[in-house]
């Protein structure tokens, strides 16, 4: 097998493929269930809204496959920007006024819309687009980031965030309005918010050390 | 924190590069993706190909170089020029290129962008704007479509709010009076439609020299610059704009 890149139906998944297999690893993109519930690892890649790809996640049963390769098998999965969003238990991008849709639930939170203004009054643009810097929590020891310095840019474009109940599933951190999760991890589950496959050198790295998690070399 | 981003643009007919480059050690200085991944290599934030194909047979050769920078270059890049439905949207988009920027046919038909923000998210969909300034006019400039020969007579601050309203997730502003001069970006053009969206604003247009891209963003109020030829002929390299601009305290990844 291979590392399955879930195709929800939605934007570009092409370079989250060239992005693996540029730094050596099998990586195929796929919408079957039966494949996602048979590979190596996961990465569930980030553009749309969260609504529509719970909802075609739902549908497709991809939905069901990831939670039991990740979550019963314990295989290594890799959330990026909405796919991080989407580890959360519910999130209201996309759905009509105090409804939400439902996520994969592999860690407690949900997911709203980013603020746009600061403590101080001053404003700020929403969607977050461009380079920030990333900041490991004291004592964060992610693999995923082996090699990465702390403070390093990496190339985010979203409107919302996660908010993890957990502070233990949060790694790092990034500043906009305000404060929020650019990492998580819990386990075998990984989440970004920037896009590594769009991050130049440190963002492949990123992908390559997720490969050596999922294959141990 | 957010950094302001330095974005080269290469202008590209038929799958080829049209205006000079001047590298070293280049194997093909005509080819787009070559180009774009050494300015990933340099630092550059991002890349737009502005594609000025003229016949839609030849589209097919600037859908191969989107498929090929999505192996080659990793850093986001722009597909501009040509858009006129939402089938051409989507075809760039499944050949890899991260974001579409739309001109003429967003200004026919406004409702492109929300069709198209829908269908592949606000980040995907950048409205292009060629604006002109009204002579006599004070601060009047309007919007020009077709390449910048005809004037469509629609103010460039409505225009930029409505684009926005209508979901694009950015703007990419030109000066149409400064494109070429290297006179430095329209300032009060920015500046204006900066401060008129809630969106990014790209400011392009005019850069000749390193003091402009620092003008295009504290002045201008921009939160992307954009050039070309300074780039490609060597004049300046992207890391030295960048060490530029942080000397003037803006935010920039080096």
């Amino acid at each position: 097998m291979a590392i399955a890149i879930v195709d929800y139906a939605k934007g570009n998944l092409m370079s989250c493929c060239r992005g693996m297999q540029s730094v050596g690893y099998d990586a195929v993109i796929t919408d079957d269930p039966k494949v996602i519930v048979m590979a190596d690892g996961i990465i569930l890649p980030g553009v749309g809204a969260f609504a529509d790809a719970s909802a075609t996640m739902l549908a497709t049963g991809q939905m069901q496959a990831i939670r039991t390769r990740v979550a019963d098998d314990g295989v290594p999965f890799l959330g990026i920007c909405l796919g991080m969003q989407l580890i959360m238990e519910r999130g209201d991008e996309g759905m009509p006024a105090g409804q939400w849709a439902e996520g994969l639930g592999f860690m407690r939170g949900h997911c709203v819309r980013m603020a746009d203004v600061r403590q101080d009054g001053t404003k700020v643009k929403v969607p977050h687009v461009g380079w920030n810097s990333v900041r490991f929590l004291p004592g964060d020891d992610n693999p995923l980031f082996a090699g990465v310095p702390q403070d390093t840019f990496f190339y985010f474009t979203h409107s919302y965030r996660s908010v993890c109940e957990d502070e233990a599933d949060v790694s790092a951190v990034s500043e906009h309005a305000e404060c929020f999760p650019s990492v998580v991890r819990k386990g075998n589950i990984f989440g970004t918010q920037f896009h590594p496959e769009k991050s130049s050198t440190w963002g492949l790295q990123v992908l390559k050390n997720f490969g050596s998690l999922v294959y141990g070399h | 924190m957010l950094t302001k981003r330095v974005i080269p643009c290469l202008d590209v007919k038929d799958g080829r590069v049209v205006k000079g480059v001047n590298f070293v050690n280049l194997r093909d200085a005509g080819d787009p993706v070559e180009l774009a991944n050494i300015y990933d290599r340099e630092g550059a934030d991002e890349v737009v190909f502005l594609d000025i194909t003229a016949t839609h047979e030849k589209r097919k050769t600037v859908i191969d170089m989107a498929a090929r920078a999505s192996e080659e270059v990793h850093i986001p890049y722009t597909v501009g020029g040509g858009f006129r439905t939402i089938a051409d949207i989507r075809e760039m988009i499944a050949a890899g290129a991260d974001k579409v920027s739309i001109n003429s046919a967003a200004v026919k038909d406004p409702n492109l962008i929300t069709v198209a923000a829908q269908a592949f998210g606000s980040q995907a969909i950048i409205c292009a704007i060629d604006a002109k300034h009204v002579e006599g006019a004070g601060d009047k400039w309007t919007v020009y479509i077709a390449g910048g020969r005809e004037d469509t007579g629609i103010d460039v601050i409505d225009w930029a709010r409505s684009a926005a309203q209508h979901g694009a997730g950015e703007i990419l502003l030109t000066s149409m009076d400064r494109d070429g001069s290297k006179e430095g970006f329209d300032i009060p053009l920015t500046r204006a439609v900066a401060r008129a969206v809630d969106i990014p604003v790209i400011a392009s247009g005019g850069v000749g020299k390193i003091e402009h891209f620092a003008e295009g963003i504290i002045d201008g109020e921009a939160d992307a610059v954009l050039a070309a030829s300074v780039f490609h002929f060597g004049e300046l390299s992207i890391r030295e704009v960048k060490e530029y601009m942080r000397s003037q305290g803006i935010p920039v990844r080096l």
